[in-house]
Parts: structure tokens; sequence; C-alpha cells
């Protein structure tokens, strides 16, 4: 049964989306897959072009080993078979782009081959999207259209920077799912440090193939593995945002229904999203698709890998979102939501555990999550450049945690610490905000504000909830400073509670 | 005097070496001849005599030294095909008349770096596509060779025409070339010169304007079986640029010519006896082997039963091969590109109609052809498993012989003109060699006797991958039976 969740009503029935995806992440290198020319971002136009990516007669790739291991690295950590021998192919066609007229890109020997990613739905399940390949290819150039009202210009920085294609199975069902499972592999890509993962600079991109059929037939495809159970698919191309995923997806899948509702058919093509107008509009049918010519590239052996040299990249993997989240709950304790925060980018979990080394891990992971989060994002950071050292999280919380101070003075400390003045236990000696747990100061401020209020006093005891009065003006007396469990026993002691 | 011109690179490197003559003096020597023979032969098409002066005095200069590298002080005449820093490389094609590279491909490279000294870039079939240089956009060679009692201009075969020519006519001491199917050991062959293809990797690729990867490599032409492997020697190298590239040290090729040939075993395949085949070449072929045998040669007779696959299969993948490797010319970065153009897709496609000659856009379209949808399998995958197995034929030899015995070509050299109206006739030129280039063997082709018209034939020596060192011992043996000594008679 096809969960409700999962269904689209038409005007004529239910529908269900079916999607696969194929992300585009730039390998995290120096220097390009073939040509060794430098890889970097904010270089002038051309600068970072060598005669290989520009296509020059007689110049011939040369395999960029650490590109190699990247791919290894990031096919491990979607826990995916590495084929130990691939091959390079040629896609050829013609544009300013692509200097040599042919991509080199590995279509029949991938060199990753089938995986599995575990994604944490918005509700808290988990659900299994299959990895078809990984493989690796060339980036192309970028064409500039608006610099002059006749030319354009070609900027070949970006052709033969190293990218990792990931294919996944049609396992996508939801828009919600589509970004929950980008935002996954995004965030396994730069746990492994292969990919920066950075959307808006285009070093991750998605295309998105979208399907929609009948609500029931998704699971006889399933049973089956017949394709024919699944609709025609539309390919969006390009999509660099997961706003713009969810967007191109939910306009697309409407798009589709409204046609076969109204007796038409989906024609496969390729689609542009649009996300000022909102909606995809048609590149390229099946027909006018351009015949690649893909043909193993006989400038490059088939690329073989020992077992050895991948054994020791997976001895050297770091710890993958998954194992940590599962780490996070056990040995510290947290719920699956608040692993799920701190795991979701690897920077916050290695500072949540910096601070939470023999803490309450509980208030520590709140204290990441919430201020610290809040206040980096107010700054426009993020935990890689967080200048709040995790040792003042650490003793702000063990400061709350041996009742120096409040919880509630705590965010006042935090101020104070944010703006660098200072340790918290520098804070809280410079600005004196000491709880006071010294009964007999608390008793004295008890005592007057019960002889200043005689009439508060007796109504307590026919209303014992207008204690909370008395203790705002305890607190009040003593600047907040006084331990509210100590201001409490004595209230209710000296209002014979 | 004598005329330094007529000396083999050995002598000459010697004499050098001695000091019996300088760089200069010979360099100068080539140049007056190039200058009174090319406008008749056209086997260069880009002279460069104020280069070769420098390198031939800077030559001198560490000759007087006692320094010097293995070609040091050798006038030497290079294909068009390798790229030359700072010198005009143009493959032989419209497409990159002016194209001057930033960059010196490591074959040359090499040879620089062994003192050699640069006289001139040779004529070539457009992009290595020709067996007879008359896809030339520089125009066709003409062969020094002429046939008794005819004045009709013969070709020198091709695609490295413009090397044999030169080298033949004396316009260098020897030449690179490049073969992808024949095109060092044809042009030899009808020229009277020695011409060796080595085991695909030997020879780096890298600066070499590419034709089908998979089977273009760098080789010599040259007057003796033995400058020859002195070239050799020098053009190969492993070269990390080169991905093919193999990591395998270099020999010295010359110490195995001459080196005796007794105990020998030469495999003589059947499959290499053609219907129609001129008796001229079969016997020659005979001749062939009643030398080896009386050098002491045990003669096999072998059966490489995929033989008659190979004209089709290499017809299929240097195409394809060719198809993707000559996209870059797309009129956008360098080379030539069409003035008038009415889109993006006509810019390319009235850039490379302009700047491609017909046999290279005949090739580029049956390339894009065998590889499109719906006939790769049919075409393209299958041919690379017919390459296979003719590959296999060979590895299933190796065990009962060290090396086989073939004629080079169907023919002794045929006229300008003559074959140009079908491609298909001047396809089978490359019958006898395009098996070497598909299993990635070495071959070398010897001049061996002349035709009954007075033209020279070669005969055909194919080795093991990696065994040039029995290739160059067996063609050694066979250069000396032959004594060939014939020269052209004089009329250019």
């Amino acid at each position: 049964m096809t969960e409700n969740s999962k269904l689209i009503q038409g005007r004529t029935g239910a529908w269900e989306i079916v999607m696969g995806l194929e992300i585009h992440a730039q390998v995290a290198s120096n220097a390009k897959l073939f040509s060794g020319a430098a890889v970097g971002f904010g270089a002038g136009p051309n600068e970072q072009v060598s005669l290989i990516d520009a296509g020059f007669p007689g110049m011939l790739p040369t395999l960029n080993k650490y590109c190699v291991e990247q791919a290894v690295k990031s096919g491990l950590g979607l826990r995916a078979q590495i084929n130990l021998k691939s091959q390079f192919d040629r896609k050829n066609y013609f544009y300013p782009d692509l200097p040599t007229g042919y991509q080199i890109s590995q279509l029949y020997h991938p060199i990753v081959g089938e995986g599995v990613v575990e994604v944490e739905a918005e509700d808290g399940s988990f659900f299994n999207v299959g990895i078809e390949r990984l493989h690796l290819e060339q980036d192309a150039g970028k064409l500039i259209h608006d610099l002059s009202p006749t030319e354009s210009y070609v900027d070949l920085n970006r052709a033969g920077t190293a990218l990792m294609e990931i294919v996944s199975r049609p396992d996508i069902r939801t828009p919600e799912e589509a970004v929950a499972y980008v935002k996954k592999i995004r965030t396994i890509l730069i746990y492994l440090g292969t990919c920066d993962g950075d959307m808006e600079k285009g070093n991750l991109r998605a295309d998105v193939n979208v399907s929609v059929c009948r609500a029931g037939n998704y699971d006889k495809f399933k049973e089956t593995g017949d394709f024919s159970f699944l609709g025609t698919r539309c390919e969006i191309k390009n999509v660099n945002s997961f706003r713009f995923i969810s967007q191109a997806i939910q306009y697309e899948a409407r798009r589709q229904i409204e046609i076969l509702e109204d007796g038409g058919s989906i024609t496969q093509e390729t689609r542009l999203y649009d996300p000022t107008a909102g909606e995809t509009r048609s590149m390229r049918s099946k027909e006018e698709a351009q015949d690649y010519r893909y043909f193993p590239d006989p400038d490059l052996l088939p690329l073989v890998l020992e077992q050895a040299w991948i054994d020791a990249i997976k001895a050297d993997l770091p710890e993958l979102p998954d194992d940590k989240r599962r780490r996070f709950m056990s040995e510290y304790g947290l719920s699956q939501y608040d692993a799920g925060v701190l795991i979701s980018e690897q920077a916050k979990a290695l500072y949540f555990e910096a601070a939470a080394k023999g803490r309450d891990a509980k208030l520590v992971s709140n204290w990441v999550t919430n201020e610290v989060s809040a206040r980096l994002a107010a700054d426009g950071k993020d935990f890689s450049d967080n200048p709040l050292p995790a040792a003042h999280v650490a003793q702000l919380v063990e400061l709350i945690e041996t009742n120096v101070i409040s919880s509630k003075i705590a965010k006042e400390v935090f101020d104070y610490v944010w703006n660098g003045e200072g340790s918290p236990a520098e804070v809280v000696e410079k600005h004196g905000l000491k709880q006071v747990t010294d009964t007999g100061a608390i008793e004295k401020a008890v005592d007057e504000i019960i002889a200043a209020n005689p009439d508060k006093a007796a109504a307590v005891a026919e209303k014992p909830q207008a204690i909370g009065w008395f203790v705002g003006q305890v607190m009040k007396a003593t600047g907040g400073k006084a331990n509210p469990a100590a201001v409490n026993d004595i209230l209710k002691a000296k209002l014979g509670l | 005097m004598t005329d330094l011109t007529k000396l083999t690179l050995a002598d000459a490197v010697d004499g050098l070496k001695a000091k019996t003559f300088s760089s200069e003096e010979l360099t100068k020597a080539f140049l007056t001849n190039i200058e009174a023979s090319n406008p008749t032969l056209n086997a260069y098409v880009e002279v460069t005599a104020d280069k070769a002066l420098k390198q031939a005095r800077a030559s001198d200069a560490r000759l007087a030294k006692g320094e010097g590298g293995a070609l040091e002080g050798a006038p030497l005449g290079i294909k068009d095909l390798f790229c030359t820093e700072g010198v005009q490389t143009t493959a032989g094609s419209n497409m990159l008349r002016g194209f001057v590279p930033p960059y010196e491909s490591t074959v040359t490279a090499n040879l620089w770096r062994d003192g050699a000294v640069m006289l001139g870039k040779l004529n070539m079939d457009e992009f290595a596509m020709g067996s007879s240089n008359e896809t030339s956009a520089f125009g066709p060679v003409k062969n020094p060779w002429k046939s008794k009692g005819s004045n009709a201009d013969l070709t020198p075969g091709g695609s490295s025409g413009g090397s044999a020519s030169a080298v033949a006519a004396d316009l260098c001491l020897a030449a690179t070339a490049s073969d992808t199917g024949g095109s060092i050991r044809q042009p030899a062959a009808f020229t009277g010169t020695v011409g060796i293809k080595p085991t695909y990797g030997r020879a780096s690729r890298y600066g070499m304007v590419a034709f089908a990867s998979s089977l273009d490599q760098a080789g010599p032409i040259a007057k003796t079986v033995k400058d020859s492997a002195l070239l050799l020697n020098s053009m190969c190298s492993f070269d990390a640029k080169d991905s093919t590239s193999l990591d395998i040290p270099t020999p010295d090729w010359t110490q195995s010519v001459g080196q005796s040939v007794k105990g020998l075993r030469i495999g003589v395949p059947k499959e290499y006896v053609l219907d129609g085949m001129p008796a001229e070449i079969q016997k020659l072929w005979e001749q062939g082997v009643a030398w080896l045998k009386a050098a002491g040669c045990e003669i096999v007779e072998i059966s490489l039963p995929h033989t008659k696959y190979a004209l089709p299969t290499y017809y299929i993948v240097a195409p394809a091969e060719a198809s993707s490797n000559l996209a870059r010319y797309d009129g956008m970065r360098f080379g030539h590109r069409a003035e008038q153009f009415t889109s993006l897709d006509d810019l390319y496609a009235t850039s490379r109609a302009e700047g491609f000659g017909k046999e290279v856009q005949r090739r580029l379209t049956i390339g894009a052809y065998v590889l499109s949808a719906g006939f790769y399998d049919a075409y393209y995958v299958k041919a690379l498993k017919v390459r296979r197995r003719i590959a296999q034929d060979f590895d299933n030899v190796w065990g009962q012989v060290d090396a086989i015995l073939t004629p080079s070509t169907p023919s002794a050299a045929f006229a300008i003109g003559d074959k140009q109206i079908d491609p298909l006739t001047m396809y089978l030129n490359d019958v006898f060699t395009v098996t070497t280039n598909l299993a990635g063997l070495p071959g070398i082709s010897v001049p061996a006797g002349l035709s009954a018209d007075g033209l020279p034939l070669g005969l055909q020596v194919i080795g093991k991958a990696l065994d040039e060192a029995t290739v160059f011992q067996v063609a050694g043996a066979l250069e000396d039976a032959a004594g060939f000594v014939a020269k052209p008679d004089r009329w250019w």
C-alpha cells in the first residue's frame, strides 16, 4: 500500500511521483582530473587552463590519482561497491565550453557501483535510496553571454575539473525526500572531505528525473522491476539549491499530472527550472537529444585499483554521519532528533563533542544547537568558522551544573562571552553573576519582602500558586543571582506552605 | 670532397665526432640540397634554415669540447605531425595552416636533447590519413624514384611521404615519421628506405597530432637498418605525459643490427599470400625466406587466421577514434575558422568543411557513423573483438617463431593520381601493415630488391611486443643479404 503522504490527488484520481537523482559533486582537489591545472574559485577568466584543457593538438590526458582516491573514498562513504577495474569513455558533442569536442566520463565501467544511502525523513523515520553508480568525469567550461551584445565569451577555468556523478535508483518519492537525500549525500561528502558541498558556487548540483504514475504502480514496479509501470520521465537539469529542487519537483509533477489528466502523454525530454518564473521549461526532447557516440577513451588505459589501496583508504575514513548519529545517541544519551541536528554539520558535531566531554551532554547539545547556532547564523557564519571556543561552552555548562549560575543567568553570561569579554568563569567573576546560595542572604531578602507585603503573604495561604510573585521579588532583590531552588525552599518555610 | 648528404646517419655522427666535418657544413649541404630539390619533390612544407644553423653551431661547440649526445649535429627532417615549439605544425591540413605550437612533442624534444638538428617540417597526408601523400593540403610529395621508361611522377606512399622522399633524395640524414596503419613502412618500401614502427607505447604520443590514439606510433625512416635503430633509440622514452607510454627502459638497438640470426625461427604466414598479388612481390618474399634460411634461420609456416579481417577492422577503429580526436578542430581556439556563418552549428560545419580535405571528411564521417547509436555494437564493438582476435593470432604463434616475414606492400610505388578514384583500392595498400598496428607489435620495412620497373620493394619483419631487438637483428640480416644499394637517378 502506498502511504497517503506520497500521493497527489488529481482530478481523475491519485498519482504518485517517482524520482531518481543525478548529483554532480565537484571533487575537492587542487588540480583538475586530467591536466594538472589548478582548480580554485576566484581566478580571472581562463587563468586556470592548461593546453590539455584547451584541447590543443597532441595534448593528452593523464589521470590525477588524488581525484581517484577521492572518488573511492566517496564510494566507500556511500557503502558502495568499488570496482577494481573501471574505464574512461568519451562523450562526444560540439559546444564552445568543451574544447576537445568530448567529455571524458565513465559510461560503461564506473569506478563505483551499487550502494545504499539511509536518509532520515522529516518525521524521523528512515528510508533507503539505492545508489546505482558513482563515476568520475570532467566538467565543462562556462559561456558568458552578458559581456557583449554580439559575442559570447568562453571561460575554461572549470573545463576539466573533476566531478563525481552520483546516480540514484528511482527510490525517491516526494520533494521532501529528494531534498533530504541531496542533503544526506552532501553531508557525507563534506564529512569525507571529497566535495565542499558549496551549492552556491555550483560545486554540488542535481539533475532530477521526475515521472508520475497512478497510485499503486510504484509498488508494482518494485515487485517486478518492470519500468513500464512507471511514467515517462523528464530530467530537470542542474538544480543548485534545496529550495529549487523542491519547487522544481512540485511544479514538474503537477505539470505532468495535468497533461496526463487532459488525456495527453509525457514526452521524454530535458527541462530547465526557472526559479524566477517558478516553472520548468523544455530544453530539448529525446528526438533532439544528441547522439553522444560514447566509446572507450583510447588515450587512457583502463583504471585498475588494488584492493590493498582501497582497504588503506577505508581504514582511514572519518566517522560517517550515520555512525556518528548512532554513537551520539548511545554514548551521550541524546535523542535521535538532537543527534541528527548535531551531525548534520561535521564541524557542529566535532564542536559538540569537544564541549560535551564530562558534561551534561543534553545540556551541551541544547547550547550548541540553540544559542551557538543562532548566534552564528545571525553573523552569517557556521561551525567551521566559529569564533567561540568549545571550551567556553563546556565551562558555561559546568557553571550551570555546579549551581554557580542559573540557566537564566547563563544566557546573560553567554552574551558577554560571545561579545569577547572572556571565558564564562571570568565573565561571572567580572560581572558578579555568581548565584547566591548563601541562605542567610536569601533569608534576609525573603524576610524583608514578606514584611513589606503582609497582605500578599496572607493571601498565599489561600492560593499557594501566588508564591511565584514572591520568587520574582526575591530574584529581583538579589539581582537574579539567588539559587531558585533555595529561594523556593526558604519562601515555603517562611510563608508556612 | 664527398657529398656529405649521401652519408648514413651513423657515419655522419661518427664523422662529426671525429671532426672530419662540422655540423654547420653538413647542415648547409642539406639546406643547399633542399633548396634545389624541394620545389620539385615538395617533401618539406617548411624549411627552418635559421634554426638549423643555430642548432648546428651549438652542436659544433659541444663537439669541440668533446661533448654531445648520440645524434649530436645530425640534421634531420621532422614529419609535420610532431608539434615543434615556435615552428608551424600543420599535420598537412589547412585546418592547422599557420598554427605555431607553444610546446614541443616528446619525441622531438628527445632528439634535440641528443643533439639533433632540425632542417624543417616534412609533408604528409592530411592528419596522416592517406597512403600516397596526395591528401596533403600542401600538395603531393613526389617520389624520387621513377619507373623504367616512364616519366610519370610517382607517389612516395603515405602518410609519411615527405619523410620517405626526403630520406631517399638525401634531403636529410633521416626523418621522424608516424605509423597508424602502415604510414612508416609503406613509404619506406616505396622509396628504398628503412622504416620501423616500434611496439605501441615505446614512443610517446605527447605533442604528436593525433589520428587514431590506440594505433598511432612514432618511428624513424632512415637509409639503413642501423640508422633506423640509432634514431629509434632517441625517439623512444617513457613519458608520464602519455598514459599509454610504457614505463620500461629503451635498449640500444644498434647493438642488435649485425648480430647473427642463426637459429632464429622465422614465421611465414600463409594468409599473407593474396589473390592477385603481383608475382614479383611473391618472388621477393620467397627470396627473403631464402636469404634468412641461408643465414641459418629456421623457416616455419604459420597461420594468422584473422588476417583477412584486419583491413575492415582497421577502417572502423581508426576512423572512429579520428572522428573524436579531430573534434577539437572547431574554429574556436586555434586553426581555421570560417569567416561567414549564420549560427554556432554553421560555424562548426563551415569551419570544418573548409578546413578539412575530402579524405579526412570521409574518415570522420565513417567514424561518426560506426560510433553512432544503433551501429556502435555492430561496428565498433565488433571491430574491437576482431582486433583482439588478430592480436591473439600473433600470441598463438610466438611459441613457434621469433619473428615473422611478410612483404611490406602489395605493390611498388604507383603514379600520382592513379588510385584517387577509388578510396578502397588506396586502403588496400595497408593490407600487410595494419595487423601490427592493431596488435601493437613492432614492424620494420627493409628495402630488398627492385621491381621489374626498377622500383624499390620492401620486406617486413614483425616481432613480438617489445622485441624490437630481434626485429633489428632479422632486418639487418635481410639488409646484408639483399645488398640493396640502388639509388634513384637524379631527375629533379
